[in-house]
């Protein structure tokens, strides 16, 4: 289908990527690589006056080293992620997490900021962002502010960006050796998950020092399954130790029920695969 | 003139893996798909759909979008209310069948969502698009009748001006026809110390999917009317817009160019072609209309969607006695091309390969607020054989013996043939045993079974389930003696001509209608071996009336063993018209002349001539005998004389996750007798294909609608459709029992994968799941319905519930933030 008419703007920088957008106000839409908004226009859900595409703006591409943390510039692709050393070493989760999204034409036309930002709970990047304690640097006009990733996702597709913000860089601390999975639970490959489960552990001998659990697409929000880390902190890396505390991974939570699965059911998943993420994350 | 010289040993091209020669075309996008083309001062449309599934309409104000820019008109059904004629239903099944009119526009009420309101005309696409969104209707919601069962107990009317929304019924009963005993004799006696298995099931409704959406251009400008479009069926679609358009037929040109598949999806008449010839004739200018893909997956014809009661009977020890049929059809809001007649298609093959004495089908046709639905793959027998190789297996269970045995019990042995079966039919050849054995073999059934044992009884979390389904379909539609016999409103003969061509190349012209079926390339072999012209020098010509005057398409598994047929029956004739010239060349006489390999030999000596020298003598026609005509362009149309019966054995190994209800497909080894192959590379093509798409309607598709009427799977992120990611390799073997009702000894095989797969898959779900006490699962089996009948004893639902009718919202952007990144995932 054919996308209503609009103006096109595909600034360079940043500074004038927010000039045009607190010009345009909320008549204008941000294309970050397009994967969501495309489908959105061409089905005439959304009809903005003015598209500004941030796909020539150089800066905000690539990963780098930020000392105790990895940087991950909004505009870069999944791709891009996906084949990052600097992710891969520190922040494994989002390597695998990268892997399983969408399929491999998403995954170069699609952006690790336009993702997050679109804030689809059923997003892939949401629960391991979360879980990595990543943080989110937005710009506008009066500046920069960074945010928490809990404080970020607000609602369904809503996030901590003001209309007249974009979102630049996502701040991951460094889990480095820490083990990692991402367990994502699908009916077929090219789908968005039913629910998925991120999961880091730094284990000490047999023995799980730390957990980071983040849960996609148990609530309109990505989740962090925080009783669930703390009832794994101490314990055996064994399925017996794991699966209880997994059973708490669905407390709390109040995931959506469509074609592909009720409430209950989610709820039956979540503890399902946090457990197998947990133990593949620990090596177990 | 004469050549003695040796002509090297031509291998047979019948039998040969040819790579498909319009493929390089197709791949490479040197294609004519129908929105390829452009013609000079072409208009384009757009469509206004109702949002409603059942509604009046009770104003619609058009003036805005008129004086939108570039908007040439808009019409809307009060516009051309005298002027479109019905949509036409070719297949009325019974004489008292109850159908509503079924315009192309809607004029004051509308039956179903997506059905069109009005068109727009512009000068371009975006015009017509962004005018469409300024017609304004008014409309008043009426009460939907959406559920199938509901429907048929008339709770609420689709069209209440029927007074019901049955439609039609139509039985077939074996005692009344002579072909078995009285049914409900055989259900009495195995009620008392039989077996009598009750089961219902159900058939989900699918969306055919194909992957070029439905687009048409229509140019009026010329002295005949041409109509491109992406159908199947040009010849059928000519009749029957001449018949309803008022139209001369002999004014109408329908071309189908390339056409990215069908799948039945495109066997139709649609609203969509006559708009676009309305318009087209109104403005006097060639028009335009593609459709985006959710209004094909909306308003484009959708299939299946039955509700099956069954009953089978058999003695104690397992043998089959009796099979009723009662089946609930869900016809959608209108009646289209052949819609009342698809399941009735099933009729003769609940039966399948088994020996029961006594049958009795019955079919309920039900109106409800839906798409109508008419052919999907299989078409009727899809549904018939998933029931049968249900119940066999349900059978297996109860008698407690392995589902192969229970089968070969009561399958027509191979000695048996040709056999009568009880719904009429005459199976003229086939060899179940064979199939059988080498399925077992190729798939190490044994082996299978052992690890299952094992995986039960060490209580894995991952149970094995194995599927059967030993198939059999008719196809090579149609005799069309039986097809008058049901009431269809065609033959079910197929043409084809040969022309000759003075340079040694060869024209074939067929009535049948690829759309990636590579016929292209099948004829060719096939009129390479009967000409012994050269594979490349021949050319296969179809799907415009002008060129192909006569035929009746492809659909059904036809075109290889009806027009194959009418084919070679055409080559034959080329061959008599040119052994005379052949003799007066060689100044022999006819009777000593053999033809072999395109040559004309006089028997016993070296001396002979090739057809292509014929070919040119008679383009010549210097020298010529005595009244012959200068001419080897033959023709031959050909109406089977009984349908074509492939069969084979599928066997499907599935992994089921009791934890998550998640399957995983291990194996999946068949073995399909389709006759003689003309190209193993595109047969293995249509059993993959088809193994996939009915591997598909038991797990993955299912087009539901919510409780005002609206298609909730509207889009591919929710109409899951899979991917090659998603399947395994699969294992396919054949046997071959060449078919004795044609020259080539061929059977059909496009639909054969997709008939024969759905019940391998979804007996393979119940097996795993029979110590769990499981003993159905409803389609598709959804990882959420394989977990609840696991944990149905537990006090949950059980495999059989509906899932929630709602889709998950990636693209709603009413709940979305006021400036998130609208980007990828």
């Amino acid at each position: 289908m054919i996308p209503a008419q609009f103006e096109y703007a595909a600034p360079t920088t940043v500074e004038e990527a927010v000039r045009l957008l607190a010009e345009a106000g909320d008549e204008a839409k941000i294309l970050a690589g397009g994967q969501s908004l495309l489908p959105v226009l061409r089905m005439r859900l959304n009809a903005p006056e003015m598209v500004i595409d941030l796909g020539r703006i150089e800066a905000l591409r690539g990963v780098r080293d930020d000392g105790d943390a990895i940087v991950v510039g909004a505009m870069t692709t999944h791709a891009d992620v996906h084949a990052d050393p600097l992710v891969r070493e520190h922040a494994a989760l989002v390597t695998e997490a990268v892997s399983h999204l969408a399929d491999p034409q998403v995954r170069h036309r699609g952006t690790f900021g336009g993702a997050l930002a679109h804030a689809d709970p059923a997003g892939d990047l949401g629960a391991p962002a979360l879980a990595l304690g990543a943080t989110f640097t937005m710009v506008g006009p009066h500046g920069s502010r960074t945010v928490e990733g809990e404080d970020f996702f607000e609602d369904l597709f809503t996030t901590a960006l003001a209309e007249d913000e974009i979102l630049t860089e996502i701040r991951i601390p460094k889990h480095t050796g820490w083990g990692a999975h991402y367990e994502k639970f699908v009916r077929v490959a090219h789908q968005w998950p039913i629910v998925a489960v991120a999961a880091a552990v730094r284990a000490e001998g047999g023995t799980i020092a730390e957990a980071r659990v983040g849960l996609t697409n148990m609530g309109s929000v990505p989740l962090r399954a925080r009783a669930v880390e703390d009832a794994l902190v101490g314990k055996p890396a064994t399925a017996e130790a794991v699966a209880e505390a997994a059973a708490l991974a669905a407390d709390g939570t109040q995931p959506p029920s469509d074609l592909n699965g009720d409430a209950d059911y989610r709820r039956h998943l979540a503890t399902v695969l946090t457990r197998r993420a947990v133990l593949a994350a620990a090596g177990a | 003139m004469t050549v003695t010289e040796d002509r090297p040993s031509v291998e047979p091209e019948i039998g040969q893996a040819r790579k498909r020669k319009e493929d390089y075309r197709l791949i490479t996008g040197r294609t004519r798909w129908t929105d390829n083309i452009v013609l000079p001062g072409m208009l384009h449309l757009a469509m206004v759909r109702s949002p409603f599934a059942h509604a009046t309409i009770t104003a619609i104000d058009a003036s805005e979008a008129r004086n939108a820019p570039n908007v040439v008109a808009v019409l809307t059904g009060a516009d051309v209310a005298e002027v479109q004629g019905p949509l036409p239903c070719a297949w009325p099944i019974t004489e008292d069948q109850k159908a509503p009119v079924h315009p192309a526009i809607a004029v004051d009420r509308v039956a179903f969502a997506g059905e069109v309101v009005a068109v727009v005309i512009a000068r371009s696409a975006v015009a017509a698009r962004d005018a469409a969104e300024l017609v304004d209707v008014d409309y008043e919601d009426l009460p939907a009748a959406l559920d199938l069962k509901d429907a048929a107990a008339d709770t609420t009317l689709a069209h209440p001006d029927l007074g019901t929304n049955t439609s039609a019924t139509w039985i077939f009963d074996s005692a009344e026809a002579g072909t078995g005993s009285p049914v409900e004799d055989a259900i009495s006696t195995a009620r008392d110390g039989g077996i009598l298995l009750e089961r219902e099931y159900r058939q989900q409704r699918l969306i055919p999917a194909f992957m070029e959406p439905r687009s048409t251009v229509v140019d009026p400008t010329g002295e005949q009317i041409t109509m491109w479009s992406a159908t199947q069926v040009p010849h059928i679609l000519k009749i029957m817009l001449a018949m309803t358009q008022g139209i001369p037929e002999s004014k109408l040109r329908v071309i189908a160019p390339d056409v990215g598949g069908g799948f039945g999806g495109k066997l139709q008449v649609t609203p969509e072609e006559v708009i676009t010839l309305m318009a087209a004739r109104r403005t006097g200018k060639p028009c335009k209309y593609t459709e985006t893909r959710s209004e094909s997956l909306m308003a484009g014809h959708h299939g299946r969607d039955q509700w099956q009661k069954l009953t089978l009977a058999a003695t104690a020890d397992g043998t089959v006695t009796g099979l009723k049929v009662e089946l609930l059809a869900d016809m959608g809001a209108y009646l289209g091309l052949v819609t009342p007649g698809i399941p009735i298609l099933g009729a003769f093959m609940f039966n399948a390969i088994y020996k029961f004495p006594a049958y009795h089908f019955s079919c309920t046709n039900i109106f409800t607020n839906k798409t109508w639905t008419d052919a999907y793959r299989g078409a009727g027998r899809p549904e018939a054989t998933f029931a049968i190789e249900r119940l066999m297996d349900e059978l297996a269970h109860e008698v407690g013996v392995d589902p192969l045995a229970i089968r070969e019990k009561n399958w027509i042995k191979h000695e048996e043939f040709p056999f009568a079966t009880v719904a009429g039919l005459e199976y003229d050849s086939g060899n179940y045993e064979a199939a059988t054995a080498k399925a077992r073999e190729l798939f190490g059934y044994d082996e299978l079974r052992a690890e299952q044992k094992r995986r039960r009884e060490s209580g894995d979390p991952v149970q094995l389930g194995i599927g059967v389904s030993t198939f059999t379909e008719m196809c090579g539609l149609a005799p069309s003696r039986v097809l008058g016999s049901l009431n269809y409103g065609a033959g079910g003969w197929e043409h084809a001509s040969v022309r000759m061509l003075p340079t040694g190349k060869v024209e074939v012209i067929t009535g049948t209608s690829a759309h990636g079926q590579g016929h292209a390339t099948a004829f060719s072999q096939i009129i390479a071996d009967r000409l012994g012209v050269a594979f490349d020098d021949i050319e296969v010509l179809h799907g415009d009336t002008q060129v192909s005057h006569k035929g009746l398409d492809t659909y059904g598994s036809r075109s290889l063993v009806v027009g194959g047929e009418a084919l070679v029956r055409a080559a034959d004739k080329v061959i008599e018209r040119a052994r005379p010239i052949a003799a007066h060349m060689l100044e022999a006489s006819a009777d000593d002349l053999d033809f072999e390999a395109g040559r004309f030999s006089v028997r016993g000596t070296d001396q002979g001539v090739a057809m292509a020298e014929i070919a040119l003598a008679v383009f010549a026609a210097h020298d010529l005998p005595d009244g012959v005509e200068p001419s080897l362009d033959a023709e031959a149309t050909y109406d089977p004389v009984n349908f074509n019966y492939p069969h084979g054995t599928h066997l499907c190994a599935l992994e089921i996750d009791t934890e998550t209800g998640g399957v995983r497909m291990r194996k999946y080894a068949c073995v399909d007798d389709i006759g003689n192959v003309i190209n193993p590379l595109i047969v293995a093509g249509q059993v993959h294909g088809g193994l996939v798409q009915g591997i598909a309607q038991a797990l993955w598709e299912e087009a539901v609608h919510d409780d005002a009427g609206t298609l909730v799977s509207a889009s591919f992120v929710d109409y899951l459709v899979p991917t090659a990611a998603d399947t395994i390799s699969f294992d396919i073997e054949h046997t071959t029992t060449p078919a004795l009702t044609n020259s080539l000894g061929t059977k059909g095989v496009g639909e054969a994968g997709t008939i024969a797969s759905t019940p391998a898959v979804v007996n393979a779900v119940v097996d795993a799941l029979r110590p769990f006490g499981v003993s159905d699962v409803r389609m598709p089996c959804t990882p959420e319905r394989i977990w609840k009948a696991i944990h149905a004893r537990d006090g949950a639902d059980d495999g059989g519930g509906a899932t929630a009718e709602a889709a998950m919202p990636h693209f709603d952007e009413d709940q979305a933030g006021a400036n998130d990144e609208g980007a990828g995932r």
